[in-house]
């Protein structure tokens, strides 16, 4: 346990089972790199040989020069809180979050102008979509949820994260995981699983990196100095903890062999398809809600610098949501092979789900009662705000997607795209873009950021871009959902499927327009959070200048 | 009210343990039976295991992503059985680890594209598909017909796919090579063997080039065998009411 006023120590004896772990890594790999006959497996295998030779190198020069005493900030309150973790996972983040969103923006052009596939393997768009999927979910999103979660786990429980190479394990550990999945794609490595595409290799590492993620954010909570645990911390539990068995449940599969990198899936057909969308809803459902939720319960109330409006309305919130998330996935498979009860099942569930989704997002709208004037001058709280605003409108378009009759029209359509983005963009990005606008002067100690009238051209350039992307994608996806089952007066089908994709064209072109414009705009960040963090801004006197610690 | 919230909010565990009771009620009472309900998976006549050719093709379909753009599963709405065929069964994707039914229609659903287009049909789209469906926005895949197909590890594939419970046997295991081989060349000496193994499957030389077995003809051959396996004039969908 932390003591408060010393300095936080690493021992040689951690140094020493780390390197030990990390060098039985390095021989598992070398054996796979001297025995397989695949070339993506044995470049995977000399990616994770460099990658443990370097952890190794790190770890044991881990206060090398000050006698095991890690490099540390002591705060006002005492306590030496772990921010350089933090640090790199907020530029990670913003890295990959420029990453996936321009590989969004690419395979959107490729569908409305197909010679961008230019017909080699590791361009064309199937091998490229995943890698934009998994690029702004598990890149982009993992980052930001892992640098926020320890950031408030940290400040909310008065303590400072549990272990010192842990949480630089995780964060190694997850861009390690993030490379070997990417150039996996590229190369046609892949499970087909949608956002659980990475094969069996991959997803062990995952496992490895992910429990020893819930340790460090149980061992943190557990030497916590506040005697509540804070809302936003049962989010991120709820978060992590639910991710572990939905990626072991949905990714248990049979290796062809050791060294190679295919495998087979354990369940077949519909009980595999239920598997994947009860994994696939719920990483909706828990990585990218749950967890940004965590985000909003801190990052709302601390910019606003109100309190979360209802206590109890948050508890509602918490059991009900998680609860009811779970039940959800069928809902991907209406009208398909899978037995009747079961769809209706996720459809009933899916529907309750809108009304805690909406308490959810009331309990944070709320939070601004007697501070919504800063609305006019504080352009991060209004990107936070209206994340949440996003919340509220992807949640109840879910729920009405879900309906069989509605479903019916809607699936297999870019209505689905649109409906996706609308959370993804509008809700997970605009939080996550607060949260890091939030950190960013935090954690390099300025007094605000470089520009808010960036911020202000950022929120507005991007919000632009997000309504061309998903007006144009409930007119494509309504019109070909319509043209599909459109019949001529003699009652034969009048379209034919060809003709459905050629009226997509118009629509494909704003869509990408639109993604243009978000690529943009998260280009202004990286600009105005590169100023930032190099002490080039002018003081600002708005908000939440500094967290109070 | 004696119960009290505070339980969870002060020991980390107990909040820990909660939620994983919470979140595996759902998962528990939807995906569980489906595993024991006899009727979850019709009984059909004509469903088989793959073919090595065509399980070699199958993971080409994988590596490539098809399944972004292309579903295997028609709906039972009366547009798209008059569109595709007969509505998908669930035992038509009994052998598939994992299920290939896919989410987005950016193309056209395939789950019954066999035998619909000739081979050489299939070749020139694959090659740059606007040359015969000129609105067409998928991409080209002139590589796959100039590729070699990696066969080394077909016998592990089988070997994988039967421990987790497709019935492949022994002879169709041990032969999985030569059945690869034999199902391009209706003149090879395996030919009576192969067919004997596999009584309903295609023969012959997919890509156009009897001299290359490349990444195409196992391609084609998966291609030209999905949704043929079933005989829907024979079909009973009455004794199958879910």
């Amino acid at each position: 346990m932390t003591n408060l006023s010393s300095p936080p120590t690493v021992s040689g004896l951690a140094k020493g089972l780390t390197a030990l772990g990390l060098g039985v890594g390095a021989v598992l790999a070398l054996f796979i790199v001297a025995n397989t006959t695949s070339t993506p497996m044995a470049l995977h295998g000399y990616i994770m040989i460099a990658a443990f030779v370097l952890g190794i190198v790190a770890v044991m020069n881990l206060g090398f020069n000050s006698n095991g005493v890690m490099a540390h900030e002591p705060s006002p309150s005492g306590v030496f809180y772990n921010n350089n973790v933090v640090k790199a996972g907020v530029i990670a983040s913003t890295f990959w979050g420029v990453v996936g969103f321009l590989a969004g923006d690419i395979i959107a052009w490729q569908l409305a102008f197909p010679a961008l596939n230019f017909d080699l393997p590791w361009t064309n768009f199937g091998r490229l979509r995943p890698l934009h999927t998994s690029a702004v979910i598990f890149a982009f999103g993992g980052n930001v949820l892992i640098a926020t979660s320890f950031y408030v786990v940290q400040r909310t429980s008065k303590a400072r994260l549990a272990g010192e190479i842990a949480p630089w394990f995780v964060f190694w550990g997850y861009q390690l995981f993030i490379v070997l999945a990417a150039t996996g794609y590229l190369l046609g490595v892949t499970q087909s699983k949608e956002y659980a595409e990475p094969e069996w290799y991959v997803d062990i590492w995952l496992t490895i990196v992910w429990v020893t993620y819930l340790l460090v954010f149980l061992g943190t909570l557990w030497r916590r100095r506040e005697s509540h645990i804070y809302v936003a911390n049962w989010f991120y539990l709820a978060f992590i903890v639910t991710i572990a068995m939905l990626h072991l449940v949905n990714n248990m599969a049979m290796p062809i062999s050791f060294v190679e990198p295919k495998s087979y899936i354990l369940f077949s057909g519909v009980q595999d398809a239920l598997t994947q969308w009860w994994y696939g809803h719920n990483a909706v459902g828990f990585f990218l809600t749950a967890g940004f939720l965590g985000i909003m319960y801190y990052f709302v109330p601390k910019r606003a610098e109100r309190p979360v409006y209802s206590y109890r309305l948050s508890i509602v919130h918490f059991w009900s949501l998680i609860f009811l998330y779970i039940w959800a996935g069928p809902h991907h498979l209406h009208y398909t092979a899978l037995p009747d009860w079961a769809q209706t099942l996720g459809m009933t569930f899916s529907i309750i789900l809108w009304m805690p989704s909406w308490g959810g997002m009331i309990n944070g709208l709320m939070t601004l009662s007697g501070a919504w004037d800063k609305l006019r001058t504080d352009p991060v709280l209004k990107m936070l705000v209206v994340s949440v605003a996003f919340y509220g409108m992807s949640t109840f378009e879910g729920p009405l997607m879900s309906i069989k009759a509605v479903n019916g029209l809607s699936h297999y359509t870019d209505w689905t795209v649109g409906h996706v983005h609308s959370g993804a963009l509008g809700w997970v990005a605009y939080v996550s873009f607060g949260a890091l606008y939030c950190l960013f002067p935090w954690l390099w100690k300025r007094k605000g950021l470089y520009s808010l009238k960036l911020v202000n051209l950022h929120f507005w350039i991007s919000t632009v871009g997000i309504v061309l992307y998903i007006t144009s994608m409930w007119v494509s996806g309504i019109m070909q959902g319509l043209m599909w089952r459109a019949y001529d007066s003699l009652g034969f089908l009048e379209y034919s499927f060809v003709e459905t994709v050629e009226a997509m064209h118009p629509y494909y072109i704003i869509r990408a327009t639109g993604g243009l414009l978000f690529v943009l705009g998260s280009l202004i960040m990286v600009y105005n959070l590169w100023k930032t963090a190099r002490g080039e801004g002018e003081a600002h006197p708005v908000t939440a200048a500094a967290p109070a610690e | 009210m004696s119960f009290k919230h505070e339980i969870f909010e002060k020991n980390p565990i107990i909040l820990l343990v909660g939620i994983l009771i919470t979140v595996a009620i759902g998962g528990l009472v939807e995906i569980a039976p489906l595993f024991y309900l006899e009727n979850t998976i019709e009984e059909v006549e004509g469903m088989r295991p793959y073919t090595p050719l065509e399980l070699a093709g199958r993971n080409i379909y994988i590596r490539e992503g098809c399944y972004n753009c292309h579903s295997q599963m028609i709906r039972s709405t009366r547009d798209e059985v008059e569109r595709y065929g007969h509505y998908s069964l669930a035992a038509e994707s009994m052998y598939d680890h994992p299920f290939q039914w896919g989410s987005k229609r950016t193309g056209p659903d395939i789950a019954r594209v066999g035998n619909k287009y000739s081979d050489e049909w299939h070749r020139e789209h694959m090659k740059d598909p606007r040359a015969v469906v000129p609105e067409s926005v998928m991409p080209g895949y002139p590589f796959l017909a100039e590729n070699d197909l990696q066969f080394n590890t077909i016998q592990a594939d089988l070997q994988a796919n039967r421990m987790v419970g497709v019935p492949y046997t022994d002879d169709q295991i041990a032969f999985a090579e030569a059945d690869l081989k034999a199902q391009l060349d209706e003149d090879s000496d395996d030919y009576d063997a192969f067919m004997e193994r596999y009584p309903t499957a295609q023969v012959r030389d997919f890509d156009g080039d009897p001299n290359k077995i490349s990444e195409l003809d196992a391609l084609i051959a998966y291609m030209q065998m999905l949704g043929t396996l079933v005989d829907f004039s024979i079909y009973n969908a009455q004794e199958n009411n879910r």
